[in-house]
């Protein structure tokens, strides 16, 4: 197996133009295990690369996300235009943002990173708000007749309280961003779309079902193995005084 | 597809705030027209733009009324004979689910709902595809299995929501079970269920742009001649194009919810 240079920690596709043809060489049809067998490497790899992109995307929406939640929760106007813009955004089909972002930033990784960005980071900053602005006013009353400061008030009370909310709003986010991530293999984008793509070009061929089943269904196995990991951390790091 | 998740089941995430009632009619009137203003202006500087490019053969192919005209006509036929039939399934069996016999199905229903909403749109057309060949109704199937859950699941919620004093009042009043559910439990469910047509409707929109993949035609189709010919101008345009078609769809969507809304709730 080659191995491929990192950038970041998102290893850098081979575009699916470029594909070894190591799966179309075989001309004999293989039962599904039998074929994950002989691929399981190219799987697997799309598979990591697929986590990658995805955490990278969530780690940098979250970032900006909850960060602009924090500075605008107070203020009417941004905080509406904040929620407002959030659903009209989000039915923006996703092929047409990566097909659009091919002008500007080209074919590959960084097209893919920054549209999963855009996508996740409108449900961030919205369950942000909402949470924040949520926080029932005696609470936070109290707290500051109790002499916090705003700062430590917001730290304290207000994300301690919102923080079911906010990470409801980044699992979300991340589920959307799984399957998109799926579709930005078609602008060279890496991960396990490249499978489902793959099999789609080979439409009918041998083994194109195998590939397109085994894509689809490491996705989903990731999308739940991720929604694993925020109930994993929902437990952990929800304040003990509002777990349900 | 982006819409999906962000299903008005959770009753932390509000989907749909752009509904504001009781403000005065002129500021409802002004606050409808916005969207269509908005988006008019959009579509207008989209066509001055593509009328400065000088468009080669490749772009004029795709880039001309009539192709845009079919694949608009495509994609909206897509779009509304897939909610239609999602509406069709996903109400009855709402009411289904939510009837007392059928209570023990419900948390496993919405479960394997949960679980499907996890496959990603791409793979589901393609793997239909690949079972039941090319084609418009393989693409209609996709995405009526992708549009379901939020119907299915706004449904049970609304019916379950109604108050169960109402029913029981209802029921004293000598109505048979089926006028319960006819006259009192749909009604009152009604807001509930739109809100999830909506949803439906817009993912189905958006998720319609993959059609093109399995030859089922659709703005999608001018989106991805683009990508693989290498001319951003095309993706840009049809890009703009489905967004548009989408924000637009979320619009007559919003005034469905509107007008349809029984009086007196």
């Amino acid at each position: 197996m080659t191995s491929y240079p990192r950038v970041g920690f998102i290893w850098h596709s081979r575009s699916h133009h470029a594909r070894p043809h190591t799966l179309t060489r075989r001309s004999r049809s293989l039962s599904l295990g039998e074929y994950l067998s002989e691929n399981w490497v190219d799987v697997l790899n799309d598979a990591i690369q697929h986590v990658d992109i995805t955490a990278a995307a969530m780690a940098i929406a979250v970032l900006i996300g909850v960060g602009l939640g924090m500075l605008t929760y107070r203020h009417p106007f941004p905080s509406s235009l904040a929620t407002t813009t959030t659903s009209a955004f989000l039915t923006i089909p996703s092929i047409a943002l990566l097909g659009i972002l091919i002008g500007p930033l080209g074919l590959g990784t960084a097209n893919v990173l920054l549209a999963l960005v855009l996508y996740a980071l409108l449900p961030i900053t919205r369950n942000t708000i909402v949470g924040l602005a949520g926080v029932d006013s005696s609470i936070v009353d109290a707290g500051r007749g109790m002499g916090m400061s705003r700062t430590r008030l917001l730290w304290r009370v207000r994300v301690p309280l919102a923080w079911p909310v906010i990470l409801s709003g980044i699992r979300v986010s991340t589920q959307m961003i799984i399957g998109i991530a799926a579709i930005g293999a078609y602008v060279s984008g890496p991960g396990l779309g490249n499978q489902i793509f793959h099999g789609l070009a080979r439409f009918g061929a041998v083994n194109s079902l195998n590939q397109v089943l085994i894509g689809t269904g490491a996705i989903v196995i990731i999308a739940l193995l991720f929604d694993l990991a925020y109930l994993a951390i929902d437990r952990m790091t929800t304040s003990r005084g509002i777990r349900a | 597809m982006a819409s999906a998740l962000v299903a008005p089941d959770d009753p932390r995430v509000d989907v749909h705030q752009g509904t504001t009632r009781g403000s005065g009619l002129w500021r409802r009137l002004l606050g409808m027209s916005l969207r269509p203003i908005l988006l008019g202006a959009v579509l207008l500087l989209l066509y001055l733009w593509v009328q400065t490019q000088t468009l080669d053969s490749i772009e004029r192919r795709s880039l001309n009324p009539a192709k845009i005209r079919l694949e608009l006509w495509e994609h909206v036929q897509l779009s509304l004979v897939a909610t239609a039939l999602t509406i069709a399934i996903a109400v009855p069996l709402g009411v289904l689910l939510t009837r007392p016999f059928a209570r023990w199905i419900k948390p496993i229903g919405l479960g394997l709902g949960n679980f499907g909403q996890a496959i990603p749109s791409i793979g589901l057309i393609v793997l239909l595809a690949l079972w039941l060949g090319i084609g418009f109704w393989t693409a209609v199937i996709g995405l009526v299995a992708y549009a379901t859950l939020p119907i299915l699941r706004n449904t049970i919620v609304g019916l379950d929501g109604v108050d169960p004093a109402l029913k029981e009042a209802a029921r004293g009043m000598g109505m048979s079970r089926l006028a319960v559910l006819g006259r009192v439990e749909l009604p009152l469910a009604v807001p509930v269920i739109l809100a999830g047509v909506r949803t439906a409707l817009v993912l189905t929109v958006a998720t319609a742009t993959l059609a093109t993949f399995i030859d089922a035609g659709g703005l999608g189709a001018g989106l991805v001649a683009g990508i693989k010919l290498n001319r951003p101008s095309l993706s840009l345009t049809f890009g703009v194009l489905a967004a548009v078609l989408a924000l637009f769809a979320d619009w007559v969507g919003g005034i469905a919810e509107d007008v349809l809304r029984p009086r007196g709730i």
